[in-house]
């Protein structure tokens, strides 16, 4: 494309207004995008500091670097951030409020003050959440597993769940705002099946939302509730039941992964279609399978607790369920390799974090079979290979999606470019980091290393220091799009209005929109990607 | 440089069966993420952008492919789902004859009692090919037994009795691992399993250290908190008698019916008004915070004893 030609429009969403009050107290859904988008890049980095602490203390057997206490916490804190704070909100709160609107077509959300409410109790959340952490941590993991998280710990456990409580307020709302949105404010022409496939992520991701988190605040309630009044809920000194804490936490944590997952396939489907100009193969089967997960999703919980002493037919059913929740997936995966096909594919940044996507997604799923699969699960649950495994998903997954949905909605929120090569090598070297860190933890899970463990015997030691070694090129990949994006705000060049040329409403209207998106209601007249209608310059 | 082990050793019966379905996902996985990475490469160079402006072609998707795509991971699925519900029935059932040894799991050790006195901590001996059932409860948190070599894991959890089996294949050291994350020294909470040959095992287990069997322990213990008063073996007690009661149903005064288990003698001695046998009056006291776990224990292996008396005494 010609940039010299190109310029920055000269009003729009950024510049519109002016000063501190106009962001804090804005109500126009990209902005409140952006104010997400700065809350929580810094929990990421907060989480990633724990991270490399926690990978540091791995490189040698001995707990030698920290504590026993400040290793427990910093796993529990490195959980409940890099979960609460940074994935579950990333995309819906970022792409989700910046792009849905424009995506249908629509000036703004349905509820644009409910929104900046979510963003204030978001905060609100993070800032008890904070305030656990400064005031001495947690230690009990993020899965907060009764009795210990109600009668042994002695750390800030009530702050902490304190803040998860609020921050589910925030999802809940959020959720709520898309699914009235999407079913009220689609432009004309805009019918369901001519949606872009990151809407009926971003619509199946707030069903969830809305009807999962209240479960979460339920038993986050419970909790204290048994900390503080010994009510004999969970605890069994008192007549409770212990494992009743867990069927009601995965109730909500278990669909919580497809809740940071679900978006993710969105915005792969997005790029890996404009990056192949060219329809999605088996739009209707992406469309419909992003809704099974999420029915799906609600029904698998108890594969996390078969060696909690649940009945052998119990398992079994949870074992089955399992298993039907990674078709959907599967097509999934089976259907973005099917869209290359005759595709005219291009691999700029966006497309390369899209097909790391892939791989990465493709071996999370497949090892999910191995925890489905009862008779492997006992040997494996608690160990390293769910580390792993978790990992490949949240982030192999999530992550590498939200990253690929920052490179490619980039221009359009800033209306600047940046260095498509040093995209490209910090796509590559995440990858390759993340690998190198998460793979040797599928063999030392099978070994037999327990996870959560701050000192570890002596023959695990080979395996550990790879994957350190991996998180240090991993944090290096992280590390390059923070510079180059942050350098792209001032020096970038000017993108324009459609910088890859893709197809969907947010490509048709400058690049920063304006406050209200479009200068005229849109009318959508085609199929989302319908690439073929355009003109074939080159045959 | 420290070594670099690949893959666990197998020291149970159990081990071997996990190893194979473990393999035949690992193969199905290999051949899935070789397939899906080579048809990425292939189209990636094949069909890569080659000028300007350029679209894909317009592919018509095929509703058999997609039936294709769907039905063939399902059905790999399932056969998975068999397969590892299949290995999962064999580590849940113990065999008929079994060596039962107690364990306690307490912040951040485990205490083993084996049935005829001796007590260990964070070692348990056991002999070489002979099944050896573990009853296991914890005094405080979660935690979980597992014994990598063994493939075999079960979370020890507060209030409940879990049970697991295995049959050592090997002799040898073990590690026995907290699995289940329990506070301060959760990965210190580490122990062995000694896996003897039955001629070392029997030595090991006359040689000293025993306090009396557990049954003559818990008969002591019967005596000692005086529940002997009330559950006299005549049937004049104010209780109902004990002999024979071990795994028998039981009525109760709300009409319902439970099994004498361990988890209900455990139950009946912490908190006697929850379940109470038909025709007797809800005056026991509880033993809550009186006796320990492992003192429940040697009740428990007391009152099933009394099924070999019951029977002597019917004879007559």
């Amino acid at each position: 494309m010609d940039t010299d030609t190109l310029a920055l429009p000269r009003t729009h969403y950024l510049n519109a207004e002016f000063g501190l009050a106009s962001w804090l107290l804005t109500t126009d859904h990209k902005r409140i995008g952006l104010l997400f988008l700065g809350s929580i890049s810094m929990f990421f980095v907060l989480g990633g500091i724990f991270a490399g602490m926690i990978r540091l203390e791995l490189l040698t057997p001995p707990g030698d670097l920290v504590s026993d206490d400040t290793y427990n916490k910093l796993f529990t804190m490195h959980g409940i951030v890099m979960i609460f704070m940074f994935l579950i909100p990333s995309i819906p709160s970022v792409m989700g409020n910046f792009f849905v609107p424009i995506m249908i077509g629509a000036r703004d959300l349905a509820f644009p003050r409910l929104n900046l409410l979510s963003w204030y109790i978001f905060m609100i959340g993070g800032c008890f959440t904070l305030y656990a952490i400064v005031t001495g941590g947690v230690d009990t993991g993020w899965t907060f597993y009764t009795p210990f998280s109600t009668m042994a710990s002695t750390s800030n456990v009530m702050a902490a769940a304190v803040g998860i409580f609020i921050m589910g307020f925030s999802s809940i709302l959020t959720g709520l705002n898309f699914i009235v949105t999407i079913h009220t404010m689609r432009a004309p022409g805009m019918t369901w099946f001519r949606m872009p496939l990151f809407l009926w992520a971003m619509y199946a991701t707030s069903l969830i939302n809305v009807l999962g988190t209240p479960v979460l605040a339920i038993t986050i309630v419970s909790v204290a509730l048994e900390r503080a009044f010994h009510l004999g809920i969970f605890d069994p000194a008192y007549g409770g039941d212990p494992l009743l804490f867990q069927h009601l936490f995965w109730f909500y944590s278990h669909p919580a992964v497809y809740i940071m997952i679900l978006p993710s396939m969105g915005i792969v489907s997005e790029l890996i279609a404009a990056f192949s100009r060219k329809n999605i193969f088996g739009y209707t089967f992406v469309a419909f399978s992003s809704l099974a997960i999420a029915v799906f999703g609600f029904l698998v919980w108890g594969h996390h607790m078969f060696v909690a002493g649940m009945s052998v037919y119990g398992a079994m059913i949870f074992s089955v369920l399992s298993f039907l929740v990674a078709v959907p997936s599967a097509v999934k995966v089976f259907n973005w390799t099917a869209t290359l096909y005759k595709g005219s594919v291009s691999y700029q940044t966006p497309m390369l974090y899209a097909l790391g996507f892939i791989g990465l997604f493709t071996i999370g799923g497949l090892t999910g079979l191995f925890l489905a699969s009862l008779g492997i699960d006992v040997h494996v649950t608690d160990t390293y290979f769910v580390v792993a495994h978790f990992h490949y998903i949240m982030v192999g997954g999530a992550l590498m999606g939200y990253l690929g949905g920052l490179h490619y909605w980039w221009p359009k929120m800033t209306g600047r470019m940046y260095p498509d090569l040093w995209g490209r090598v910090a796509a590559v070297v995440t990858f390759l980091g993340f690998n190198l860190t998460f793979f040797p933890q599928f063999i030392l899970g099978y070994l037999g290393m327990p996870r959560r463990y701050h000192a570890y015997p002596p023959e695990f030691q080979a395996l550990n220091v790879l994957s350190t070694a991996g998180a240090s090129v991993m944090g290096i990949g992280y590390l390059m799009p923070a510079i180059y994006l942050f350098w792209s705000l001032k020096y970038g060049p000017i993108a324009g209005p459609n910088p890859w040329g893709a197809k969907g409403l947010e490509w048709t209207t400058p690049s920063p929109p304006p406050t209200f998106n479009f200068d005229e209601t849109p009318v959508v007249t085609e199929p989302a990607y319908a690439y073929d209608t355009v003109e074939k310059k080159l045959a | 440089m420290p070594e670099l082990p690949l893959f666990p050793t197998q020291a149970s019966t159990m081990a071997g069966k996990v190893d194979a379905l473990y393999f035949f996902l690992v193969s199905v996985s290999a051949f899935f993420v070789v397939l899906v990475a080579a048809l990425i490469i292939f189209f990636a160079i094949r069909y890569r952008r080659r000028a300007h402006g350029e679209v894909g072609a317009k592919v018509i998707p095929s509703l058999a492919l997609e039936l294709t795509w769907t039905i063939i991971p399902l059905g790999l699925g399932l056969v998975m789902f068999f397969w590892g519900a299949n290995v999962y029935f064999v580590e849940s059932r113990p065999p008929a004859e079994t060596l039962d040894i107690y364990v306690v799991g307490k912040q951040w050790m485990w205490r083993f009692q084996h049935l005829d006195g001796q007590r260990e901590i964070n070692e348990l001996h056991v002999p070489v090919g002979r099944a050896v059932r573990l009853t296991g409860t914890s005094e405080d948190v979660i935690h979980s037994f597992f014994v990598p070599a063994f493939r075999m894991k079960a979370d020890i959890i507060p209030g409940r009795y879990t049970t697991l089996w295995f049959n050592a294949t090997k002799t040898g050291r073990y590690h026995l691992f907290c699995a289940e994350y329990c506070g301060t020294r959760h990965s210190g909470m580490i122990g062995t399993i000694v896996v003897m040959e039955p001629s070392e095992y029997q030595a090991w287990l006359a040689g000293g250290g025993g306090e009396g069997s557990l049954v003559s322990q818990g008969q002591k213990l019967f005596q000692d908190l005086a529940c002997i008063t009330c559950h006299r073996a005549d049937g004049e007690g104010r209780g109902p008698i004990l002999d024979g009661v071990y795994g028998s149903k039981v009525d109760l005064v709300d009409g319902r019916i439970v099994v004498a288990d361990d988890a209900y003698i455990r139950e009946s001695v912490l908190s006697p008004s929850a379940k109470v046998v038909a025709g007797f009056q809800p005056i026991m006291p509880t033993f809550q915070g009186l006796v320990s776990e492992e003192q429940l224990l040697s009740l428990i292996e007391y009152v099933k004893s009394l099924k070999g008396r019951e029977l002597n005494t019917t004879k007559k």
